[in-house]
């Protein structure tokens, strides 16, 4: 077991998804810039630019790893080859965070990349327990769990996302990833309170703040239908829930997630800047 | 009502059937345009990934074509790791057996040299040794060593001319394809991988090379077309020569 508060290595300032053609900026101006998230499986080849590049951004910037490939929320076992790669990525680069999805990506040996739902049972919760505890035995160090964006309910579930994630960092010690716009996303597509959430959601275990763009769409009935792209700015609702959510956990490591349609650096600044002014509103 | 993951799987896959039972919109109705979410993210997310792999083979059967095409190997042949990067391995395979592309029979080659260009970006780093190692040995000695080739070093052959196809589908003034076969080497001096064209031999001597074959083991099976002396200048000149042993 581990202790989710020990060691909070990311600082609490903006950070952003690194993307390669921002290398230069990055590197020359980084601004309010504390630290950088990437991706686990893109730095998973044995070697070559992403690797020697991962090595230079590490020697300046905290680094965050964030994976979207374990299938935590799995039927089936872990993949120990997966894990075994992980963990190999993580005993170099010794990163200042690891982070994954309350959600299942591999089935049968298949990977179908996307982080696919799972109900909110006693079973699923034993589950999810289990492959936490397996993913920190292998990686020596605890992880953050995210929560996902929902798009449609389970008819089994008996106990609501919050508890569910309270009741991990319970049992396995893990910290959690609060994706504020997942939350949005969730509360718009099931018709429930994002402010409720907040309030319900263990905010001691948070670690780190997810920021993204999403995109707009109607079910058959007409009801808004909200799908997490991570292709544009943030929007207002999201960052008022945002100072909703700092004003009741204080400052928090707070990452701009911008992975498709991704803009020049200029346009990322301006998250990364408006992020800081959420951050130092809530710190003074 | 428990939705297997197994259940869940088979319907994300196939747009034509039933959401399974037992997954609901907010008012307690089917979700069907919802469950169409992780239908769409799944099928463009595969398909967006091969695009990135495979630019050359889209170019050269069409955006459209490639899309349709995508939709059809990714239900075949789902990623089997969380490694994106290298998704597609089955590609050649599969471009062989589609019945739309049987017809293009260089096609298959054509994603060999891309998937060959991935693998190569990713590959392990590996520092070259310097051409005097070789060039000091005694003629006799020089035939008994073997080399390590780095591991970003691979070899295409091909019946069709797969180099002008290559480059005319990726450099702007390209000399036009001529139908004769050809052989590429792909190696990376730095962090770019780099295509160069060789003939057939040449390609049999890297790839027995990569092999663990003896520098005497190659001349000896291959024909007169095998210029050894060109081959090793390449390989040394490119980088991709590791160690004499």
């Amino acid at each position: 077991m581990f202790d989710a508060i020990q060691n909070p290595t990311l600082p609490p300032c903006p950070g952003v998804g690194y993307k390669a053609q921002h290398y230069r900026d990055i590197m020359d101006h980084p601004g309010p810039l504390g630290w950088l998230e990437v991706h686990a499986e893109n730095y998973m080849g044995d070697g070559g630019r992403p690797i020697a590049q991962l090595r230079h951004l590490a020697e300046r910037f905290p680094i965050s790893v964030h994976g979207v490939g374990l299938s935590i929320g799995g039927e089936g076992a872990l993949d120990g080859d997966h894990l075994a790669r992980l963990k190999h990525l993580i005993s170099w680069l010794n990163p200042a965070s690891f982070s994954e999805h309350l959600a299942w990506s591999t089935h049968d040996s298949h990977f179908y990349n996307d982080l696919l739902p799972l109900p909110y049972t006693t079973q699923t919760l034993d589950r999810v327990a289990s492959h936490i505890n397996q993913v920190q035995d292998t990686i020596g160090r605890p992880m953050l769990l995210e929560n996902p964006s929902s798009y449609l309910a389970f008819t089994e579930s008996t106990m609501s996302e919050t508890d569910f994630l309270h009741a991990l960092t319970r049992r396995t010690g893990c910290g959690l990833l609060l994706d504020v716009n997942n939350v949005f996303v969730s509360a718009t597509n099931l018709k429930t309170s994002p402010q409720a959430y907040i309030d319900a959601f263990p905010l001691a275990a948070v670690g780190e703040i997810h920021l993204g763009g999403h995109d707009e769409d109607e079910d058959e009935t007409g009801a808004p239908l909200l799908i997490d792209s991570h292709g544009k700015a943030v929007v207002d609702p999201v960052w008022s829930l945002l100072d909703y959510t700092l004003a009741k956990c204080g400052p928090k490591p707070l990452l701009i997630e911008w992975d498709t349609d991704v803009p020049e650096w200029t346009v990322l600044s301006e998250e990364i800047a408006r992020a800081d002014r959420a951050l130092a509103m809530v710190a003074s | 009502m428990t939705v297997t993951q197994a259940a869940f799987k088979a319907a994300m896959l196939d747009p034509m059937s039933a959401v399974p039972t037992g997954i609901l919109n907010p008012d307690g109705k089917p979700a069907s345009k919802r469950f169409d979410v992780y239908r769409n993210n799944v099928a463009v997310g595969l398909s967006d990934a091969l695009e990135a792999a495979f630019p050359v083979v889209r170019k050269l059967v069409g955006d459209e074509f490639f899309r349709a095409m995508a939709g059809v190997y990714l239900r075949q042949h789902p990623p089997k790791t969380p490694l994106m990067m290298f998704y597609g391995d089955a590609m050649p395979g599969f471009l062989a057996r589609f019945k739309p592309t049987q017809s293009f029979s260089y096609l298959p080659d054509i994603a060999r040299i891309e998937l060959a260009m991935r693998h190569a970006y990713h590959a392990a780093d590996a520092a070259p040794i310097a051409a005097e190692a070789l060039t000091a040995l005694a003629p006799d000695a020089l035939m008994g060593v073997r080399l390590r080739i780095a591991p970003a070093t691979h070899v295409v052959s091909s019946n069709y001319p797969i180099h002008a196809i290559y480059r005319a589908n990726t450099e702007p003034s390209a000399p036009k394809p001529v139908m004769r076969p050809e052989a590429v080497m792909i190696a990376r001096k730095g962090f770019d991988p780099t295509l160069h064209p060789i003939n057939g031999a040449a390609a049999n001597c890297i790839a027995a090379l990569k092999d663990g074959a003896t520098l005497g083991q190659t001349i000896a099976s291959a024909d007169d077309s095998l210029d050894l002396g060109a081959v090793l200048g390449l390989l040394l000149a490119q980088g991709a020569v590791t160690e004499i042993y």
